[in-house]
């Protein structure tokens, strides 16, 4: 057990320091041409797939470091690390787990430089939660799959370049439905494909419903094996269970907090006199500390060598108890002003999808009880 | 950076669990709890020959001269089987005497300690309600070079057993007036009342001081040392009882998990449905993140000291709600045979509440956390 940097780790975290003192643009949200040259000076740096081996064109960093990067980042609160968030948390390591060198070749470069934008077509309209049913098909002539079907709540499908895809190539549809899903690459300039967008309650288009009519796709832009894809989707699904549930973003909301309850009144007294609030606090920082640490577990296991594992829905429900109580704490805290437009607000909308997004609170549940406990399954 | 247990680390439970499987399983610790002393002497004295009492004590003095991490091994351990024994209260009254005692007093003490001749205990509070040195009131008189203790500790943990007690007093009433000093459990004048207690695994008694004498050879530490010391050791006691409850949370997830299984209703195993699935899973997620906290802590106690407040404050703070909550949804997911006698059960819900207020609850730890935070 030992929770301590190395010096090297330590000397890394000073440099990050450094770069982001020189090259803070201001602000976590840039405008997209501050934002291009914040994505440059990264990809200078190799920080933009920072923990990719090199082989690869990766940073060839350590998880390690990878972690102190992001922390710093966001202690700083520097924008994010590259705009292709999808990209870079999932479908970069699946490329490299599972890509043929080809395929590497072709995508990997411009994931790494900041040119990439990937979306992810999982959900479809009847086969949600119960993902591993999924019909949209895929079914193969000569050279090319043909793709018909339908995916929705496809965030950034109107802006993104390509589709990390599930399909079915099977056609029998027996119980054990997850034996024919195949993983497809897709540009989403494809003829046949046909994106709407869907409107979210906080009233922004980010989401949309894709409809693929006669999508034809060549047989080398499938990922892994014909009837893999379960396989990939789910090394993939703890990348991205992993990626949302970082603590770094908790610790700055709490900040934020904290500041929001030091200048608030509660029953006509400093809001932070108050037990309750205090406490609630106080638990959220605990709880922020276990999930930090739970990372810190889950790095400590990859540096063995094992990859992200049904251990990162803990972190995704402790993520998604935080989150909402926070939200809900602050806008207490503004009395009437809650009532108003503002960050907390905006806060406490999204939580209503991001708890979604990789697999439902009661869909996490599921998985521990039944892979971590051997509880049956329903 | 590495959140694992190194290969001695893994032996060292086996070993602790085997023992415990063998020497003191359920029927024995049921059996031990309703005899006077409420413990085996002789399990007792195997610790001690296996090393196991002096996890901690530097080698010099007769122990072993491991750290908290390995420590917290073995408490996962005795909390999962509520192994009944004074092992915490004896561990801490010998990490004081380390601490702050002079070397002709660890000489004294510690050798005997490790060695299972001699049980220790803590009377340090005089207030159930405040874990700080502010909970310290027993104030000595002073009668040549010898100081005069006339009060009461309450809820002294192993009061009972002990041998030995650390007792904290005021001298005046500064906080660096505080001391701390080893009394004799047989002492003239010195009277334990038991108290009935709910987890009868662990003992509580009320400590009464009438005209008890404490020699200047028996104060621990120089002048202004005590109010830290005993600080320090609230933490390590704080940490050793989240230990205990980590093993006991997860023996009563794995009961409850396999009545889950094999419970039929509906014509099916109960843990196949939701309602009871997935508040199990809510168990898992707690226990795992709890694991995080307290091996943090047991590592700052180790190598970090400055860290240890808010860590072992954020590992109780989180523990004593979450073992509580497991204790109850536990016992409610066993149905009507929760309620029994006969189901082990029912021993884990009474350890929770055991654990809940030791060394502060999730109310005095949480507002520790936002003290320490500037909030």
């Amino acid at each position: 057990m030992d929770f301590d940097f190395t010096p090297e780790e330590e000397a890394f975290r000073d440099e990050v320091r450094r770069f982001v003192a020189e090259n803070h643009p201001g602000t976590e949200t840039p405008d997209p041409g501050a934002m291009k040259k914040w994505c440059e000076k990264l990809v200078e740096r190799r920080w933009i797939g920072f923990s990719w081996p090199t082989e690869v064109g990766g940073g060839g960093g350590t998880v390690l470091q990878q972690f102190i990067l992001k922390e710093e980042m966001s202690a700083a609160r520097a924008p994010s690390l590259g705009f292709d968030f999808m990209g870079l948390t999932w479908v970069g390591p699946a490329l490299i787990r599972w890509g043929t060198d080809q395929q590497k070749r072709r995508f990997l470069p411009d994931l790494l430089n900041a040119r990439s934008l990937w979306c992810t077509g999982y959900s479809e309209p009847d086969h949600g939660s119960d993902l591993g049913s999924l019909q949209c098909r895929a079914v193969r002539e000569g050279d090319e799959y043909v793709v018909n079907g339908q995916k929705i709540w496809t965030t950034l499908a109107h802006r993104a370049k390509w589709i990390f895809m599930l399909v079915r190539c099977d056609t029998d549809s027996s119980p054990s439905k997850v034996r024919g899903i195949t993983c497809l690459l897709i540009p989403m300039d494809s003829p046949g494909i046909e994106v709407q967008p869907i409107v979210s309650l906080t009233g922004v288009h980010s989401f949309n419903q894709v409809f693929f009519k006669d999508v034809k796709v060549p047989v080398g832009n499938r990922l892994g094996e014909e009837g893999q894809g379960w396989r990939v989707v789910m090394g993939a699904l703890a990348h991205e269970r992993s990626g949302i549930s970082e603590a770094t973003e908790k610790v700055r909301h709490l900040e934020d907090l904290i500041e929001l309850a030091r200048g608030s009144r509660k029953n006509g007294r400093p809001a932070l006199e108050d037990a309750s609030v205090r406490r609630k606090l106080a638990s959220f920082q605990a709880r922020i500390s276990a999930m930090r640490l739970n990372g810190v577990r889950h790095l400590t296991r990859q540096l063995r060598g094992e990859a992200p594992s049904t251990e990162t829905s803990i972190n995704k429900l402790l993520r998604g108890s935080i989150e909402i109580e926070m939200s809900e704490l602050a806008l207490g805290l503004q009395g009437s002003e809650g009532q108003c437009e503002g960050d907390w607000q905006a806060r406490s909308l999204n939580f209503h999808g991001t708890v979604i997004g990789g697999g439902s609170p009661n869909i996490q549940r599921n998985i521990i009880a039944e892979r971590i406990l051997g509880l049956p399954k329903d | 950076m590495n959140f694992g247990f190194s290969e001695e680390q893994e032996l060292l439970r086996q070993q602790v669990r085997k023992l415990l499987d063998e020497q003191c399983p359920m029927n024995e610790v049921r059996r031990l709890i309703e005899t006077p002393e409420g413990y085996s002497r002789e399990l007792w004295k195997q610790l001690a020959e296996l090393g196991f009492l002096g996890l901690l004590i530097p080698e010099e003095y007769g122990g072993a001269g491991l750290g908290w991490v390995d420590q917290v091994v073995m408490f996962e351990e005795t909390g999962r089987t509520l192994f009944p024994s004074p092992l915490i209260s004896t561990l801490l009254a010998a990490s004081v005497i380390g601490d702050i005692g002079s070397e002709e007093q660890r000489r004294r003490w510690l050798p005997v300690i490790a060695d299972g001749s001699r049980i220790g205990s803590l009377a340090l509070l005089d207030q159930a309600d405040v874990w700080s040195t502010e909970g310290v009131r027993l104030t000595a008189r002073r009668r040549g070079d010898t100081f005069v203790l006339d009060g009461e500790k309450p809820f002294v943990v192993d009061a009972n057993r002990a041998d030995l007690l650390v007792v904290a007093f005021r001298t005046g009433g500064d906080d660096a007036d505080l001391a701390l000093a080893v009394v004799d459990g047989d002492v003239p004048g010195l009277e334990v009342t038991p108290v009935p207690t709910l987890d009868r695994t662990k003992c509580l008694g009320t400590v009464r001081f009438d005209d008890v004498q404490v020699a200047a050879q028996d104060v621990l530490g120089a002048p202004a040392t005590a109010g830290p010391a005993i600080s320090r050791v609230l933490d390590r006691g704080a940490a050793a009882v989240c230990a205990e409850m980590i093993g006991a949370a997860e023996a009563a997830l794995a009961s409850t998990v396999s009545y889950a299984k094999d419970r039929i209703q509906f014509g099916s195993p109960i843990g196949r449905f939701q309602g009871v699935k997935h508040p199990l899973a809510e168990m898992y997620t707690d226990i795992e993140s709890f694991k995080s906290l307290v091996y943090y802590a047991a590592w700052a106690l180790d190598r970090a000291p400055a860290r240890v407040p808010l860590a072992v404050s954020e590992a109780k703070a989180f523990g004593s709600l979450a073992f509580s909550r497991i204790g109850i949804d536990g016992v409610q997911l066993h149905g009507a045979v929760g309620y029994t006698e006969e189901y082990d059960i029912q021993l884990y819900l009474k350890r929770s509440k055991w654990a809940r207020p030791m060394f502060g609850d999730e109310d005095h730890h949480h507002d520790r956390i936002a003290s320490l935070g500037g909030y």
